[in-house]
């Protein structure tokens, strides 16, 4: 069985680093961080996400896709075809390392969506695309869209974290945010599409935790046409917050406050103006509240965002040093990458930390 | 004629305890016991006991037990007893058969086939004591999406909402079916516990307008007591469509509990019988709903969420959706195990669906349509416990109703005899002898009590689960399994058997 036809709880290492100015730097420094946290996974799933890398394809969609065979891969790239313009494709180059087995085919396509298709259906691109998306993962089974952004990618498969970023060569791509992922999963699902991040269009999401509301959170965003083929908890946030943000167009303050909504005790010490509007929030998306233990990254096209659950049960440390924000699950791996940091912080409950850069693209 | 029906209860008397005090006499409406002076003992007519326990209660010496009678019929799977005496009993009146209270069948009761979770290792419980936990809801409707200026300053006006303390309210009772007295206990247990209780179709006794924020006022076919002071009073107005107990029937108020204040409140005259239609004759569709809606909310200038309530039929998900394309701000959804002070027995016993099949179908269907989030969904009919809670709202309600159990709480002992008028609670009578043993202060201290338990305990397993805001577990389907339950049933229940 794989990640869609059973849930399967798992715990985690996380960690993230950011640099403010956009200055760029290789995979190298996150691999070791994640390296570090190795106990915290159990070799089952492992990833990154690196924002920046692709600054010649900029302004092309960068589909990274697993393949289970030719077959399939024949098929989807007929449906990409038929809807987006190809600038590029191809392997996404890896090395062979040892630990790392049952690669399934993955490739690398840099698209835009043919403009007579979007203009058909009155959407844009980034509608568009997130549809197509969904649905090359809905149908075509065999075939997984694990990267959809711009100028930024997914790089993740079963094995330890700082295996599979060996075996991606992630030392050959600058970016100017990493986030990584080690997992623990508590079954053994042998599945790559399983592995974090979870992406759609430039969100990016690393988790560690076991949300308790995921049903509640999943039935509420399939009513806007989102499909969670994974039945994942990281699946499910990255979509509440595609709708959130790109959809609804929630200031992105907002969009937290509804995923790690004050308490109604909370609320009623506010002036009356801001309780109404908290009491808003909280009225008209209250399946959207993520319940249950979790710390996630959030990585996006302004910034990255550190979240942890409204009673903090998940660990989460942050630090700064220089340019750079550091986030992980443990002190420790943060320590490892960065001599002498400063302004620990350990984010409360419910309390988002926002990083963004300090000049907009 | 001579009666054919043998008595329903054995009047069993201890004669070495009985002192011979008479309580049972004087407490006894139906007139069970009777005391005879020359010899100096208390005799039965047992044919009378509808086995509501008030001389039991009362007995100082507990001297009084009651018991099934086990006359037999001759062994008969398919005549069996109540059949026969109801034959009987129709042979010698010629009337329809009524009763009172729920569908009492043995028709499956899907609450105590389903099991909830609780979190081991992987996500940790939560204590109810030592860390926030909310129970909090907002009823009405919502707006597809919250929309903000450019400054960060929102822009969207919320509809009137309602917020209840914990996910509970007080069905539907009108004043006439229950006393004055269990009315007041109501209307104070919901303003002391931050929720709301319901005047139902028999308007609003002056005395409890000052309840009106915990009041959600009624407008059924009949339209008793209904007049724009009214429909202001409350901070809600429900429009009764049907009732789980009677789907497709109106109800009937004998003339005989129509006395002076229920006259007035229902502005009809002294002693006359108030039978509301079986319909509301101003709506024979769904678009005539739509009118009466807009013009109740017209009326009290767009500040109160408007309820439509229904029963549970065959298409009841059809009909819900309609309501809430309709305009309404919350749909009740009453299932047969719904109480009724007076039903036709043929129709409270076969008429309608199951509401744990008929919620999880209507929450399927809005969220199949894309409205679920624009509406809230009531559970109503027969919640008897907080786990029927816990349960009810993971299949996707965002709160319940309950009568019944209110009633019990005051002391209902559910002889379901509501219909003779005689009850010897004090709750479902007008006798004011009788209404008067009802003391309003300790029925609603028995109502508060009830409910703070029930919160309590829906924490508890809130907490359990690993969630601490109702908010996730509405519509969290993950968080119940089904025992015994076949392919189909779990299917419309969207739920998974136990074990998968």
């Amino acid at each position: 069985m794989k990640e869609g036809q059973i849930r399967i709880p798992a715990g985690c290492a996380i960690s993230g680093i950011i640099d403010k100015k956009r200055n760029r730097f290789n995979g190298e420094s996150i691999i070791k961080s994640i390296a570090l946290m190795h106990e915290r996974s159990n070799g089952l799933g492992g990833g990154f996400a690196g924002y920046g890398i692709y600054p010649q394809y900029k302004n092309f969609f960068a589909l990274h896709i697993f393949y289970d065979n030719n077959q399939i891969k024949a098929k989807t790239e007929e449906f990409l075809s038929e809807h987006f313009e190809i600038e590029s494709a191809g392997n996404i180059p890896t090395r062979a390392v040892p630990s790392i087995k049952d690669k399934p085919l993955i490739w690398r396509y840099f698209v835009q969506p043919r403009i007579y298709k979007v203009r058909n259906l009155n959407m844009d691109e980034d509608e568009f695309t997130a549809r197509c998306v969904i649905r090359i993962n809905k149908d075509f089974l065999g075939a997984y869209v694990f990267s959809s952004g711009k100028n930024m990618g997914v790089f993740k498969g079963v094995g330890y974290p700082e295996d599979i970023g060996d075996f991606y060569m992630l030392e050959n791509y600058e970016g100017y945010i990493w986030t990584a992922h080690g997992r623990f999963p508590t079954n053994t699902p042998g599945w790559w599409g399983g592995a974090h991040p979870f992406t759609m269009l430039d969100w990016s999401i690393v988790h560690n935790g076991e949300i308790s509301s995921y049903d509640a959170n999943r039935r509420f965003v399939e009513m806007y046409g989102y499909k969670c083929t994974l039945q994942t908890d990281t699946e499910v946030i990255t979509y509440l917050l595609d709708l959130l943000v790109r959809r609804h167009k929630l200031p992105m303050e907002k969009a937290l406050q509804v995923l790690v909504a004050p308490f109604w005790n909370d609320i009623e010490k506010e002036n009356s103006k801001k309780a109404e509007e908290l009491k808003a929030l909280r009225a008209v998306y209250s399946s959207a509240l993520i319940n249950g233990p979790f710390s996630i990254l959030i990585g996006y096209e302004d910034g990255l965002i550190a979240l942890n659950d409204r009673i903090k049960l998940r660990s989460m440390v942050s630090a700064i040093k220089g340019d750079k924000v550091y986030f992980a699950s443990e002190e420790s791996a943060i320590r490892v990458i960065c001599k002498k940091p400063e302004n620990i912080y350990h984010p409360k409950g419910g309390e988002p930390i926002i990083v963004k850069f300090e000049e907009a693209k | 004629m001579l009666s054919f029906v043998s008595s329903q209860f054995e009047v069993l008397r201890d004669n070495n305890k009985c002192i011979k005090c008479q309580v049972c006499v004087k407490q006894c409406a139906n007139e069970v016991h009777k005391y005879d002076k020359e010899d100096n003992v208390i005799i039965c007519d047992e044919a009378k006991c509808v086995c509501c326990h008030r001389c039991v209660a009362l007995c100082p010496t507990k001297a009084i037990k009651i018991r099934k009678n086990i006359l037999e019929f001759k062994e008969n799977a398919n005549w069996t007893a109540t059949c026969i005496n109801e034959i009987y009993k129709q042979a010698e009146s010629g009337g329809m058969l009524l009763s009172s209270m729920g569908n009492p069948k043995t028709f499956p009761i899907y609450w105590d086939k389903i099991l909830l979770n609780a979190s081991q290792v992987t996500n940790p419980s939560i204590d109810p004591l030592r860390e926030p936990m909310e129970t909090k809801v907002i009823i009405g409707r919502k707006p597809d999406k919250l929309e903000y200026d450019k400054k960060g300053k929102l822009v969207t006006k919320m509809p009137p909402n309602i917020e209840l303390n914990m996910p509970i309210m007080f069905s539907a009772m009108s004043y006439g079916s229950i006393s004055k007295n269990a009315h007041e206990a109501l209307a104070r247990a919901a303003q002391k516990l931050g929720i709301l209780y319901n005047t139902g179709e028999g308007g609003l006794h002056k005395d409890f307008y000052k309840y009106g924020k915990n009041t959600i006022v009624q407008v059924a076919s009949g339209r008793f007591g209904v007049h724009l002071d009214y429909l202001n009073a409350g901070v809600a107005i429900e429009i009764k469509i049907g009732q789980g107990a009677k789907p497709g029937i109106g109800g009937h108020l004998p003339g005989i509990k129509v006395g002076e204040d229920v006259s007035a409140t229902r502005m009809i005259p002294i002693g006359s019988d108030a039978i509301s239609p079986a319909p509301h004759h101003d709506i024979y569709s769904i678009e005539d709903l739509r009118q009466l809606i807009l013009s109740l909310k017209e009326s009290t200038n767009y500040t109160k969420p408007i309820f439509v309530k229904i029963a549970a039929v065959h298409n009841v998900s059809a009909i819900a959706s309609g309501i809430a394309r309709a305009g309404a701000d919350a749909i009740v959804i009453d299932g047969f195990r719904g109480g009724t002070g007076a039903a036709p027995t043929r129709v409270r016993d076969n008429v309608g669906i199951p509401i744990e099949l008929a919620l999880a179908c209507v929450d399927q269907r809005l969220r199949d349509e894309g409205i679920r989030n624009n509406i809230s969904i009531i559970c109503a009919g027969s919640i008897r416990n907080s786990a029927d809670i816990v349960k009810a709202i993971a299949l996707g309600a965002d709160a319940v109703c309950i009568a019944s159990a209110a009633l019990i709480a005051m002391g209902c002992h559910m002889c379901r005899s509501c219909s003779t008028g005689k009850c010897n609670w004090g709750i479902a009578t007008q006798k004011e002898d009788l209404v008067k043993r009802l003391n309003p202060d300790i029925a609603y201290q028995r109502l508060v009590n009830l409910l703070t338990a029930w919160n309590n305990e829906i924490k508890e397993m809130l907490g359990g689960m690993g969630i601490n805001a109702i908010d996730s577990l509405r519509g969290n389907r993950l968080m119940l399994m089904g025992v015994g339950l076949n392919l189909k049933e779990l299917e419309i229940l969207g739920i998974k058997h136990a074990g998968e």
